[in-house]
């Protein structure tokens, strides 16, 4: 317990303190920060375009050189441009399916945990219900029954079926956070159950769906890769790390270096956010803030 | 018991928990008053039904809890009872507002204290974010916090418990409520910091002219604010008097107990005495009176009849037969609950 001070601060500077110390994090917030300007700005930073074919007889897997730094594939195409094009497809189709998944899993595990009673009951079994498919074997069903795979509809998909989690733990901070006399105070004073579960209850449930959603972003990258590595995520002609290796791992004896680098990209990627994930929970962890 | 219409009017209030041991019947058929600008003290040990009875009259109880149905609680005259949730959202925080104990834990550690206050004047007001502001910088001002615009941005956590606890009564005073109820707001805090806040408590009692059900379990405090004093025990009021009678001459056993239990100043050769055994779970109030196993005088009509609120004295009633046999208090014995193998029920 802190005495009086007249310095106003939020309770983030100390989280943001905290992550501050913590090197590691701060090296694997760098690397996904470069990734995701080279990302936006694919068209500046990329050699070629992705999809140029040159010489489809005389380029084809040639290994990295000056002129393509990750050498070529099959078809002639320049790797290095097809990662960095397939990182936008890649960051891009995790950030926003996870971003879906929060949404959804936050105000489903929020209305279960405020509503309590059977609702919450019902609610939870049918979460338990989702949570025995095993998530490859929901995203491949979901998948083949689409048909033609669009990207909106890749993104829709692996957002529907990733947010069972999130909903159990925001489910979780809910009832404990709606019994608590802070609570029980903003409804005395008067104010509505929408009211006291979005302001009161709600900002103090966030923190581990932030953890959550920034170690789902890395789970999203390597199952949509798995997903596109059975021909079931990104269709070609777009590129993602996950077709990249695909096609790749056809060559791998014959040009190592097309599965190579997009599978480092990716180990690089999610083993980032991984760090960041575990810092955030370090540094959100309130035991942590006492001892501070 | 007042002439004219009180404020507050509590008729049979019954709420229950429904438990696994059976329903908890917490508040037992209360009735009380509470008069237009007067402050009234609610005493009573833990488990006895204070904060029930708080809570039931803002009709905060949740599932599995219920107030049953011929309660009567009446504000003004208006039966909250009758009301909808929608009008019962608007004399929350606005007719009536409650003080909590623990202030750290009644106030959102992710919001500033400004924010906190202003919203209360938001939700009913409808006022402005500016005006919020300004309100909850008058709010703060109003309860003696020095530099309130700067304190407006603070965060619960970056004050004193004394200042948190002037920021929830700020809060519960944004809308002018006629009716305040303090739930022990001076238990979690330092005894210098409890006087002080006690006497802003009063100080805006005064100045705003609103009635006060202070919940207590200590008698000083109730002591020094004040006029009426209500006991409860086991559900049930027991004895409801004057403040100087209740000091000067108190009538139930159980008061006795509380008042011999409270340390004092002068009487250092009095031995303080703790009244043995304790409240008995709710699920299973003992038939007769509910204090008999605890209690010095108790013979067999305590066993065999609940006892009724006998008058004593102007405005002064207990709920011991010793008002038709008073010669009984001549011969105490040991209370049963001190008697170790006859504690087993108690403790249940």
């Amino acid at each position: 317990m802190s005495a009086a001070s007249a310095a106003v601060s939020a309770p983030w500077r100390a989280v943001l303190t905290r992550i501050r110390r913590n090197r590691a994090a701060l090296v694997a917030l760098a690397i996904i920060a470069l990734f995701v300007l080279v990302a936006l700005l694919a068209p500046v930073v990329a050699p070629y375009p992705p999809d140029a074919q040159p010489d489809i007889v005389g380029l084809a897997r040639v290994g990295p050189s000056l002129a393509h730094p990750f050498g070529t594939d099959t078809f002639s195409r320049d790797v290095l441009s097809r990662v960095i094009f397939g990182s936008r497809i890649s960051l891009g189709v995790a950030t926003l399916a996870v971003l879906l998944s929060i949404t959804v899993g936050t105000s489903y595990g929020a209305i279960a945990g405020y509503a309590g009673g059977p609702i919450d009951g019902l609610m939870m079994r049918v979460i338990d219900a989702l949570l025995a498919i095993p998530r490859v074997l929901l995203l491949i069903l979901a998948l083949a029954l689409w048909g033609r795979i669009a990207l909106p509809s890749l993104i829709l998909v692996l957002g529907l079926t990733g947010w069972f989690g999130t909903s159990r733990l925001v489910r979780a901070r809910v009832r404990t956070l709606a019994v608590q006399d802070f609570a029980l105070a903003a409804r005395a004073l008067g104010a509505r159950d929408g009211r006291v579960l979005w302001r009161h209850v709600l900002p103090n449930a966030l923190s581990p769906v932030l953890v959550a959603a920034t170690l789902g972003i890395g789970n999203v990258i390597v199952l949509e890769a798995g997903l596109s590595y059975f021909g079931l995520g990104v269709q070609p002609p777009h590129a993602s790390w996950g077709n990249i290796i695909q096609d790749g791992s056809d060559n791998i004896a014959r040009g190592w270096w097309i599965a190579l680098f997009p599978g480092l990209a990716m180990l690089v990627t999610v083993l980032c956010f991984n760090i960041i994930g575990d810092a955030l929970r370090d540094a959100l962890d309130p035991r942590e803030e006492r001892r501070s | 018991m007042s002439e004219t219409q009180p404020l507050l009017q509590l008729r049979n209030l019954r709420t229950t928990f429904s438990t696994d041991a059976g329903d908890a019947r917490a508040v037992d058929g209360v009735s009380l008053d509470v008069g237009e600008g007067e402050t009234v003290g609610l005493v009573g040990e833990s488990g006895c039904g204070k904060s029930v009875t708080a809570l039931s009259i803002l009709r905060l109880i949740q599932p599995p809890g219920r107030i049953e149905s011929g309660s009567e609680i009446r504000l003004e005259g208006r039966d909250l009872m009758s009301l909808s949730e929608r009008e019962m959202r608007d004399v929350r925080g606005n007719r009536i507002a409650m003080v909590w104990q623990e202030p750290l834990s009644a106030l959102n550690p992710v919001f500033t204290v400004g924010d906190q206050i202003a919203e209360v004047a938001r939700v009913h007001a409808g006022a402005s974010r500016a005006a919020a502001k300004a309100k909850a910088i008058e709010m703060l001002r109003l309860v003696g916090i020095a530099d309130p615009e700067e304190r407006v941005d603070a965060y619960p956590h970056q004050l004193s418990g004394g200042m948190r606890q002037r920021v929830v009564i700020a809060m519960a005073l944004v809308m002018s409520p006629s009716l305040l109820i303090a739930d022990e707001p001076t238990t979690a805090l330092d005894v210098t910091i409890q006087a002080q806040i006690l006497e802003l408590l009063r100080d805006v009692q005064q100045r705003m002219g609103m009635s006060v059900l202070l919940i207590t379990h200590d008698l000083g405090v109730v002591a020094e604010t004040t006029s009426r004093v209500i006991v409860m025990y086991a559900g049930e009021v027991v004895e409801e008097a004057p403040v100087r009678d209740i000091f000067a001459a108190a009538h139930h056993p159980y008061t006795e107990g509380l008042l011999r239990a409270m340390p004092r100043v002068g009487a250092i050769r009095e031995r303080l005495t703790v009244i043995p055994g304790s409240v008995p779970p709710p699920t299973a109030w003992p038939t007769g009176c509910r204090f008999r196993d605890r209690c010095p005088y108790s013979w067999e009509r305590c066993e065999r009849e609940h006892p009724p609120l006998y008058q004593i004295g102007a405005g002064h009633v207990s709920r011991c037969h010793l008002a038709v046999e008073p010669e009984r208090r001549a011969r105490p014995h040991i209370p049963l609950a001190a008697v170790g193998t006859a504690d087993a029920g108690a403790l249940r």
